[in-house]
């Protein structure tokens, strides 16, 4: 017997808002544990001592910090090369071999496992430039990593910059890097913007790639060859060897905190930004 | 003059945009050269099909992380694949505006939690779950996939939302024009449409499930042997390298480079066949 | 035409914000080019490297910790890699001190070296496991999966889950010594990298059986007597508890300078009290001076 269709349209309609709603309850609850545990932790104390005893006591300063510059590293190198490689693909070529290659190349990079790149960053970054366990290392693993979320980012935003833009500047007699530069890179700004924020959250979030490259060291850094150890790695040790739970979900809050902002503040802060601008 | 500056700066971008390619190539000469010359030492038979992994007597089989890889990503498929699909013809179709608003950064969301989160929460709620109703130490394919499946969700469900609002608005005006109903044109005419995009956001999808560590490591259980059942702990590509590269030195620091050249290739195979079903689009 | 000169105005309202974060960019840019020469002038001499056993690796970081308050112009810097990494490291001169938790094999033997603290490892079951000793014979059994319900071995009838450390870490290999004789740990053993992971799972799993040191054994879980003899410091010093093992530091000929004034103070009452606080045996060594 075949369904009456309103029938069917009935059962699909439930199924479909109750798959959505799970998943918004799962996410809900990962976050509400994280927090209903870890805020109680933050306290100035905590976000300014450097860890003490293994990390069973003190805050985690280093952490911040450590991870803080390691993105910082990733960011400022990877950004660059990301946008150049967005304004080829898009000013200054046709579609042919070359970008059927570099669009390869770079959706093969996004598709790479962390622990590949930890394991390229290890050999390369940490043995054979002799960087050893770094925030350097660590940082340049991640500007890899990075890179295709940056250049499909700004890609895109540039490709929606109205062709309009650019014949009004050649028409004004200016180069056409100085279109680029001028007018057509303004315009896709809140496009390549969003691209860093998203790695950024990319960066702060990853484990498996830093703990290779940049070591687990607590020691504040003093130096960008200095090692460190993020706060995704030092939440990783505390829970896993049982360190210390009460420090680990104060870590973990953090991470959440942050990651909250840069997914939800910065979004709101840019769209705000643009609103203001018109 | 003019033509020659233009030419120069086309050339500099040039170079830039080769930076990626570059980079994946370094990335492929590295891991090879560290790892090719176990391979060789071993032979790529007993290397991909040896049974046994025990490096301290210099035994270096990666056969049951092979399967423990494969059994893990096909049960985060068929959990995770048909809640996405669902997830995103929701944000596609069903979810009023304002709830769109909310659903589509809440998605994103799920995407950048960190993957340590998911593993904690997994041996917090997840195991403890398995062994108390089901039996076995939990640690388990099955804890994996119900770990990666939720994990995979945001990759599959945000391709799979673009393929479908891509697909021409006419298709969808003239089937409910003809009285069809709302499922019956998803199901009958929208997604056959956006079949291939689905597909490739299944692929990427698995692709992200084979290449997940830490999350994994911690509710797998990493045991080196051929699983009989879901509740069986097992150990992946990927854990074998997150556990063991601690300590590893000599051979078996090669071993795991060339545990990660067999997951490396499987990875390019992945992405390659995605690419190609997106491309004949 | 309006829009588009409403769509040039927030180009160049934007083009403001992109010169403010060229502006901002270079500035971070040149703190870290000179974060970097800095870095690249100074850093490297002064930091005194000590790699080796990650089951070492958490009591060097106490004592470091420590020795660095004491004296605040040293930097110790500490990194794991497992016992025979950090001593080809040593012998290498890349690492300052080597820390092992195995003994030194043959080709080792040129080094300095020294025991800083014993360790004891314990065999631990769940606290609602009704088993109080198991002998060697048994565990080795249990952990061959020759025995593979508790009931073989006095308990209740269920599936013992086997417990062990990944391939290449000191308290596998010290656990395999000291009680596998020839025999393998099974390959359906579950896994885990870390003894507070080993932990944490047999106190949640009530079938489980798994090894930890003995410093780390808490109220969570029940450390088995081997042999009729309980796992206590008291029974390691006096060689009736088997299962122990010697964390050592080595270094490449006579340690001098900053090193030798580290390990002196592990060995000084001071740094073995610490060791001591963590559960550890202290050395013969220590107890000498």
């Amino acid at each position: 017997m075949r369904m009456n269709a309103n029938t069917s349209q009935k059962i699909a309609k439930f199924t479909i808002w109750a798959a959505a709603l799970f998943v918004i309850a799962i996410l809900f609850s990962i976050i509400a544990y994280i927090l209903a545990k870890g805020i109680p932790m933050l306290s100035w104390e905590f976000l300014t001592d450097i860890p003490r005893d293994m990390g069973r006591s003190g805050g985690i300063s280093s952490s911040i910090v450590g991870t803080l510059v390691v993105t910082a590293v990733a960011v400022i190198v990877a950004t660059p090369f990301g946008i150049g490689t967005a304004i080829y693909l898009t000013e200054y070529t046709r579609e042919g071999k070359i970008t059927r290659i570099i669009r390869f190349s770079a959706e093969s990079l996004a598709g790479i496992p962390s622990i590949v790149y930890g394991l390229f960053g290890f050999i390369f970054f940490v043995i054979y430039l002799n960087l050893g366990w770094s925030i350097l290392s660590g940082g340049l693993t991640m500007a890899i990593m990075i890179l295709p979320t940056i250049i499909r980012t700004s890609e895109e935003a540039i490709r929606t910059v109205p062709q309009l833009y650019r014949e009004v500047g050649f028409s004004l007699g200016l180069t056409k890097l100085q279109v680029i530069t001028r007018t057509v890179l303004p315009s896709a700004l809140p496009g390549i913007v969003n691209g860093v924020i998203l790695s950024i959250g990319r960066c702060v979030a990853e484990t498996a790639a830093v703990i290779l490259t940049a070591g687990s060291a607590l020691r504040m850094p003093d130096s960008l060859l200095s090692p460190t150890r993020t706060m995704a790695v030092h939440f990783y040790i505390l829970a896993r060897e049982g360190i210390s739970m009460d420090n680990a979900y104060g870590t973990a809050a953090l991470l959440i905190i942050l990651i909250l902002l840069l997914n939800v503040g910065f979004n709101m802060l840019v769209n705000r930004f643009i609103a203001k601008g018109r | 003059m003019k033509s020659f500056k233009e030419k120069l700066t086309e050339r500099v971008f040039l170079l830039i945009a080769l930076s990626t390619l570059s980079v994946l190539a370094l990335i492929t000469v590295f891991i090879f050269i560290k790892g090719v010359p176990i391979i060789a030492k071993v032979g790529i038979i007993n290397f991909v099909f040896g049974m046994k992994w025990a490096p301290s007597q210099g035994y270096y089989g990666i056969f049951p992380m092979i399967v423990g890889s494969v059994s893990v990503t096909l049960g985060a498929a068929i959990i995770g694949v048909p809640i996405a699909i669902c997830c995103s013809i929701f944000l596609a179709e069903f979810a009023p505006a304002k709830l769109r608003n909310v659903f589509r950064p809440a998605i994103q969301l799920l995407a950048a939690i960190p993957s340590v989160v998911y593993g904690f929460w997994g041996v917090l709620f997840v195991v403890p779950m398995i062994r108390k109703f089901l039996g076995g130490p939990g640690l388990s394919i099955l804890a994996g996939s119900i770990i990666l499946g939720i994990m995979i969700l945001p990759t599959i469900i945000s391709i799979t939302e673009v393929s479908l609002l891509a697909l021409p608005r006419h298709y969808k005006d003239g089937a409910l024009a003809l009285g069809l109903t709302q499922w019956q044109t998803i199901h009958s005419l929208l997604l056959p449409a956006a079949k291939s995009g689905i597909v490739a956001a299944i692929i990427l999808g698995l692709g992200r499930a084979i290449g997940e560590t830490m999350a994994v490591i911690m509710v797998l259980g990493n045991a080196v042997a051929l699983p009989q059942s879901i509740l069986d702990p097992v150990r992946t590509l990927t854990t074998n390298i997150g556990i063991e590269m601690g300590y590893a030195s000599g051979e078996h620091q090669q071993a795991l480079f060339a545990t990660g050249i067999v997951l490396f290739v499987i990875i390019m195979l992945l992405n390659a066949s995605a690419q190609y079903i997106t491309r004949k689009r | 035409m309006f829009d588009f000169c409403e769509d040039m105005k927030k180009g160049i309202v934007t083009c403001k914000l992109l010169k403010g974060i060229k502006v901002a960019g270079g500035a971070v840019i040149l703190t870290l080019s000179m974060g970097l020469l800095s870095a690249c002038s100074q850093a490297p001499e002064s930091a005194t490297i000590i790699a080796g056993s990650t089951s070492v690796q958490p009591y060097a970081e106490i004592l470091a910790e420590r020795y660095m308050a004491l004296d605040p112009e040293a930097i110790i810097d500490i990194q794991g890699g497992g016992s025979s990494a950090g001593i080809t490291a040593t012998q290498t001169h890349s690492a300052g001190i080597g820390m092992s938790s195995r003994s030194l094999e043959d080709g080792e033997k040129d080094l300095w070296s020294v025991e800083i603290a014993k360790d004891g490892l314990a065999i631990i079951v769940n606290p609602a496991n009704p088993i109080k000793n198991l002998t060697s014979d048994q565990i080795r059994d249990i952990y061959a999966a020759s025995i593979t319900d508790w009931s073989q071995v006095g308990g209740t009838k269920s599936k013992i889950n086997i417990i062990a450390r990944e391939e290449g870490s000191g308290t596998r290999s010290a656990f395999t010594e000291l009680l596998m004789g020839k025999k393998e740990i099974t390959p359906k053993a579950i896994v885990q990298d870390s003894n507070g992971a080993v932990r944490q799972l047999v106190a949640d799993d009530p079938n489980a059986i798994g090894f930890i040191s003995l410093g780390l054994v808490s109220d969570e879980v029940k450390a088995l007597q081997l042999d009729g003899v309980e796992a206590t410091r008291d029974n390691i010093m006096n060689n009736s508890y088997k299962l122990s093992r010697q964390f050592l530091f080595v270094t490449s000929g006579e340690p001098t300078g900053i090193q030798k004034s580290f390990i002196d103070f592990t060995l000084s009452p001071e740094g073995q009290k610490l060791l001591s606080k963590e559960g550890l045996i202290p050395s013969a060594e220590g107890e000498a001076k």
